[in-house]
């Protein structure tokens, strides 16, 4: 492994949806460790950025690097690639029809090959790390928002990730339950895991980002440390979005 | 009942409702693998599948079956010389099964593609994003919980194979309904008793098979 290279650069990255510029122009590097916090408002483009990095989301032009290779098109190689960036969705995505534990084993024992017994062992110890090791032989549909998103980090973390995404993992919870998430998502931050963040928790962005990336209308507006980001935001269109969440 | 108190009657009734089971037996089968099959192909990237898959529905769905019986029969048989057996009622029997199979694999396509869309696509991004492939999301992640979903249209398109099975007896197997055409033949006085005793066999045969679908679909429900 090669260091001091950033682990994810996006080049002039472009998108649309139909006649609509979702991502416009957007150059962004994430060094390897760093926590790198999306916001803006809604329809910005911030959950579009984070899916093409693993490229649940085609784009039309520019390029995306990761660990030095450019994403592959599709096929197995694409697939490689998507087993080695961990995703948290808004909705969780658990797979329904298996347990907590099948979820976080799956992945290990049918992309990697890893031994069932090996997995499962693992796949415990990951439950225990994220606090909720004694649901593992439950259904996803018997579990708490919170305990459900906790499982899928798991899920994301059995695969050894060398890099970790997260698509508003807080949006789709009741208020108590956003604590509990976040609280994995500081420790792995604390652990030195890379991490793209989309999200509108404020707290998290002061307190566990390296850097805060704000966008608007598609585009990259501004990229700042959180304490300089918050204390002095240089755009208007940051600064009214910053005037409206934080005043109440 | 004095017409199957004649041991005669009797085993033809019971061979020809024989026939009928092992019809809807092997045509069960071989129509669910194909029509998983099929269904993967419609759902799939390739545009060669997808054609194939919809070509197969719109051709089997629309024909009537009596028509691929008959094809089956003097296209493939009398005319392309397929043998499936020397045995010439084991010949018509596996004649049918091609013709009941291919029609039914249409229709448990279509159920397993609607069963398909009922999975949330939150199901296969999160399959796709740990790295499975295309083949690997469906087989271990969408079809298993679209199976679920189609467990009661699949008892519907079971009991309408086993219906249909009785049109094998258009080429000369004789399976229960031209058991009952010849008992009706031979038993003018008993018509109406025959032909009840037809029916309320279908009916005691079929009846739990719908309510067994019913209660499994139940069982088998994915909780979200």
């Amino acid at each position: 492994m090669t260091t001091g290279e950033p682990l994810i650069v996006l080049d002039g990255v472009n998108k649309w949806f139909g006649p609509l510029h979702v991502l416009d122009d957007v150059s962004l590097s994430v060094g390897r460790g760093e926590v790198v916090v999306v916001i803006g408002p809604s329809g910005s483009g911030k959950s579009t950025l984070c899916r093409t990095i693993n490229r649940l989301e085609p784009i039309n032009s520019g390029t995306i690097t990761f660990d030095g290779t450019p994403l592959p098109a599709e096929g197995k190689a694409l697939a490689k690639l998507r087993s080695e960036v961990g995703m948290v969705f808004q909705s969780f995505n658990l797979f329904a029809h298996k347990t907590i534990l099948e979820n976080v084993t799956l992945g290990p024992v049918k992309v990697r090959g890893e031994k069932p017994a090996a997995a499962r062992e693992r796949g415990l110890a990951l439950l225990d790390r994220v606090g909720i090791a004694n649901q593992a032989e439950k259904y996803p549909a018997q579990l708490s928002g919170g305990q459900q998103q906790r499982a899928a980090i798991a899920r994301a973390l059995a695969m050894q990730p060398k890099a970790m995404l997260f698509d508003e993992p807080t949006s789709a919870l009741d208020p108590e339950m956003v604590g509990e998430v976040l609280e994995v998502m500081t420790s792995l931050a604390r652990d030195g895991m890379t991490m793209v963040v989309v999200t509108h928790e404020m707290g998290f962005a002061r307190h566990a980002a390296n850097r805060v990336i704000f966008m608007a209308d598609g585009k990259l507006v501004e990229d700042a440390p959180p304490a300089e980001f918050f204390a002095n935001p240089r755009s208007e269109r940051a600064k009214d979005f910053l005037s409206k969440i934080l005043t109440h | 009942m004095h017409v199957f108190a004649d041991p005669t009657n009797l085993d033809a009734y019971l061979s020809g409702f024989l026939w009928i089971l092992k019809l809807t037996g092997a045509s069960a089968v071989l129509a669910l693998v194909l029509g998983v099959l099929l269904a993967a192909f419609r759902v799939s990237p390739v545009p060669v599948l997808r054609g194939f898959g919809a070509a197969w529905v719109n051709i089997f769905r629309n024909t009537p079956l009596t028509l691929i019986i008959f094809f089956c029969y003097f296209g493939l048989y009398t005319t392309l010389g397929l043998t499936l057996s020397d045995d010439l009622d084991l010949n018509n029997y596996w004649l049918g099964v091609v013709g009941l199979s291919v029609y039914t694999a249409a229709f448990v396509c279509e159920a397993v593609r609607s069963g398909v869309n009922t999975v949330p696509a939150g199901q296969a991004e999160a399959a796709r994003a740990i790295g499975l492939t295309f083949f690997q999301t469906l087989r271990i992640v969408i079809l298993p919980q679209a199976g679920r979903a189609v467990v009661a249209p699949l008892g519907s398109v079971l009991i309408a194979l086993c219906k249909n099975a009785t049109i094998v007896g258009t080429i000369g197997l004789i399976e229960a309904s031209s058991v009952m055409k010849d008992l009706i033949n031979s038993n003018g006085d008993a018509v109406i008793a025959i032909f009840a005793v037809f029916a309320g066999t279908f009916a005691a045969l079929l009846i739990p098979t719908g309510y067994f679908f019913g209660w499994l679909a139940n069982r088998l429900a994915v909780k979200r």
